[in-house]
């Protein structure tokens, strides 16, 4: 059926990814539209460049809410960029390519780039429509591309399922997917992906639905797929072990942003990025010797609508230091933690002291907490927080607490937001990579 | 398999089981016929213990979970022994059961968006649990009990009178432990807890039901298909196929030293950091309206012998402590003198198709 490409990674890009932004609009509330008041916008992927290479697999790594599916959605124009562009280079003839930008196109011409981008969904029970038999499903690519109909779409069907290693294929054809096993919906979704000989499967977390004893069955045939059909994956998933044994290339994400990519194999010896350290630390593998990590990182992914200051990790951060972006959330995020350690009379009285917290959910560099009377008790408060853990990173990016007329006032030293930056073989985004480079004052003889 | 005392019933001492199952059997009525959920299961939980339960899906895990508790649903039946603190809870009338529930027999619940009340604040989550058992609780009391268990799952005071949207989905299910916690049953199942979860997140919940033991006291039945969380949190483990146990013992021998075929290829097929090739068990797990004869994972099994499609294995101890239902390791440990050569050269099967697994 399909024709063997050269299937080596050749360095040779295949889609650009620059500067992509998808945002989506917050509704809000009937009321604010008629006003037209600022609803707020989720930023799902937020300044993404990345250079797919023909015949690699690229993981997308990251938490629910990272953008990584969006970012993949976005890659066959199922999500629309606000910003930026992704282009596809087209393999004509002899050897020419043609450049199709992917976030320009519209209707019939975004269709048409589906015979060469196709997806390999998560759930393969949402993923198959539960009337169809599975030789209509698996066939309907070729019906909505014109390339096969009537006569011709059974043998096409039958060679994709067989692909699959679902043979003999007459006994799968007629079947609906309710008659299927979870691993063989899966491999019906992937047949129905590869009729169109894509050039590229986006596959969004093709195996975290399965069990374990099937996982490696998908993904050994996804394994063989490639090798046969010369494919380039986008590989999402939330799972690391699956990803380093599958990925060429991996890019983490966190928060609408690459936090680290490069090779697969640095990515693990070395880890750069303290989100991706952290990744690594907390899979829990089935070894009785490794025990959980005591170091983990607290909370969860932030709201996208309302992203840290700064670093977007900094909250959660071990390694955090005092140019990462603190502000007055955190400060919330403190007095609250302290207050899960003390008994409720004290917390009462200490609450009436600081006052509502909500002030401080608007993010600010400088905050003023409690009233001018008390000033001095709220600053010994806050001595008191900073002696139970005085390696608390959020020390480290407070300028200054001084007590003024209305309370007392901290002020947060001015963060940065960084840039993925060159360090060793990989690209990190984080203060402390590459390390400073000291450089030695001149000194005249 | 009448034999599969995993521990001898010893006096009222605190080395007494808290929940002690015996041959547990539950039946679900299907138009093909009876699924057998559960066929013969027996173990036993010490106070403070915490025991993994790990399967795939359809290997009757949950049914367990919700068996002990008394929560199957209509058209199930259940039979064996059950003891809590001694007493038989399958004995036990509907209103009485209906009392032990949450007060001394607790659930966490794998999703806990859809167990919470949206319309109802935090405090009245609490208001209600508490007051369900103990009619006359003061209001005082009532959050003096509450914010002490929030504290111990790392919820700040200051959102007590939050609702369950206001929360991530982390918090939401430490506040499904605090709830369940805050009568302080001496038994909790818990039913695959983190598996809506990221991956952070996850280790976080794994850390807080790790130390439940020594803040609560509570025996935990954890119900997983993963099985790193087992190795991380559990004491002792228990691994199920098609409605039985087939390996029992403690989690450091079970991982290092899988006696059941079943529990060597389900380790090699789990894909982790170290994996460097893909493994898999070939075939399917069977219908358990119609299971296999003999041992019910002989058609999949790499050491099947022609006495496993025969003879129903029975449960024997192992040199390393396991406990294991299993002809290959039997004969491993001269556990199985009357075996005869025929019975012991591999057995032929037709080859499985790669279609029907997965």
């Amino acid at each position: 059926m399909q024709t063997k490409r050269d299937v080596t990674a050749t360095g040779e890009s295949l889609v650009d990814i620059r500067d992509l932004e998808v945002h989506f609009e917050l509704r809000g509330g009937m009321l604010k539209r008629l006003l037209g008041m600022d609803t707020g916008t989720v930023k799902a992927v937020d300044g993404v460049n990345i250079s797919l290479k023909r015949g690699e697999v690229l993981g997308l790594v990251g938490e629910s809410g990272s953008g990584k599916t969006t970012l993949g959605r976005a890659m066959l124009g199922l999500a629309r960029s606000t910003k930026g562009s992704i282009t596809y280079h087209e393999r004509g003839g002899e050897g020419q390519t043609r450049e199709r930008v992917v976030s320009q196109l519209k209707g019939a011409d975004l269709r048409s780039l589906r015979t060469d981008l196709q997806m390999v969904f998560q759930d393969p029970n949402a993923a198959l429509n539960p009337s169809m038999t599975i030789e209509a499903a698996v066939g309907h690519p070729l019906k909505i591309h014109g390339i096969a109909k009537g006569e011709d779409l059974r043998p096409r069907v039958a060679a994709a399922l067989e692909r699959v290693g679902l043979a003999p294929a007459e006994q799968f054809m007629s079947k609906y997917p309710a008659d299927l096993s979870g691993g063989q919906k899966q491999r019906a979704v992937i047949a129905r992906a590869i009729i169109l000989d894509p050039e590229v499967l986006v596959a969004d977390e093709p195996v975290s639905m399965l069990d374990m004893s099937v996982r490696a069955k998908i993904l050994q045939l996804m394994v063989d797929l490639k090798k046969d059909l010369g494919l380039t994956y986008v590989y999402i998933t939330h799972d690391l072990a699956s990803a380093k044994f599958f990925c060429d290339r991996i890019a983490i994400m966190y928060l609408g942003r690459v936090v680290e990519i490069g090779p697969t194999e640095e990515i693990f010896a070395d880890p750069k990025h303290p989100y991706t350290k952290a990744l690594l630390k907390a899979i829990p593998e089935p070894d009785p010797n490794k025990m959980v990590p005591r170091d983990l990182p607290r909370g969860e992914i932030p709201d996208a609508a309302k992203p840290p200051l700064g670093c977007s990790f900094h909250p959660r951060c071990p390694e955090a230091v005092a140019e990462c972006g603190w502000e007055s959330r955190d400060l919330r995020v403190l007095l609250e933690e302290h207050w899960t350690r003390q008994e409720t009379t004290s917390y009462e009285e200490e609450q009436a002291l600081v006052g509502s917290l909500d002030r401080l959910d608007d993010p600010q560099k400088t905050v003023t907490l409690g009233s001018g009377a008390d000033s001095a008790r709220v600053r010994g408060l806050l001595d008191r927080i900073r002696q139970e853990n005085p390696s608390e990173p959020l020390w480290s990016g407070v300028d200054e607490i001084s007590e003024t007329g209305d309370g007392v006032e901290v002020r947060f030293h001015q963060g940065f937001d960084p840039e993925l930056r060159p360090s060793g073989g990989v690209e990190v985004a984080c203060v402390l990579h590459p390390k400073p480079v000291t450089v030695e004052p001149f000194r005249p003889e | 398999m009448t034999e599969l005392y995993d521990a001898p019933v010893a006096a009222r001492d605190d080395n007494a089981p808290v929940i002690d199952a015996q041959d547990i059997r539950i039946w679900y009525g299907s138009e093909r016929g009876p699924v057998k959920a559960v066929d013969g299961v027996s173990f036993s939980l010490r106070k403070g213990e915490i025991l993994g339960l790990v399967g795939e899906s359809g290997c009757g895990k949950s049914t367990i979970g919700r068996g002990l508790l008394g929560l199957l649903p209509p058209g199930a039946e259940m039979d064996g022994a059950l003891r809590f603190k001694g007493e038989d809870l399958l004995a036990l009338p509907k209103k009485e059961m209906f009392a032990k529930r949450g007060a001394e027999l607790g659930m966490i619940f794998q999703e806990p968006l859809t167990r919470l009340n949206p319309l109802m604040r935090i405090s009245e989550h609490f208001e209600e649990t508490l007051r369900t058992h103990e009619k006359s609780i003061g209001k005082e009391e009532i959050q003096r009990r509450a914010l002490e268990v929030l504290r111990l799952m790392g919820i700040p005071p200051t959102r007590y009178r939050s609702y369950p949207h206001e929360f991530s989905g982390g918090m939401r299910q430490r506040l499904m432990i605090a709830l369940a916690l805050v009568l302080r049953p001496a038994f909790v199942v818990a039913d695959e807890p983190t598996t809506a979860l990221d991956v952070l997140v996850e280790a976080q919940i794994i850390r807080i039901l790790h130390s439940l033991r020594s803040e609560f006291e509570t025996s935990l039945l954890l119900i997983t298909h993963n099985l790193g969380i087992i190795a991380e949190a559990c004491d002792r483990v228990a691994v199920m196929y098609a409605g039985e146990i087939v390996e029992i013992g403690d989690a450091r021998e079970v991982f290092s030293d899988p006696q059941h075929p079943y529990t060597r290829e389900l380790l090699r097929s789990t894909i982790s950091l170290s994996t460097t090739g893909l493994n898999f068990i070939p075939g399917a797990p069977p219908d358990l309206v119609n299971p296999p004869t003999g041992c019910h994972f002989h058609p999949r099994c790499p050491d099947a012998m022609n006495i496993c499609a025969t003879r129903h294995p029975v449960q024997h101890a192992m040199p390393n402590g396991t406990r294991v239902q299993c002809w290959a390791a039997d004969l491993a440990h001269g556990r199985a003198p009357d075996l005869t050569e025929d019975d012991t050269a591999p057995l032929v099967r037709e080859e499985i198709s790669v279609a029907d697994e997965a």
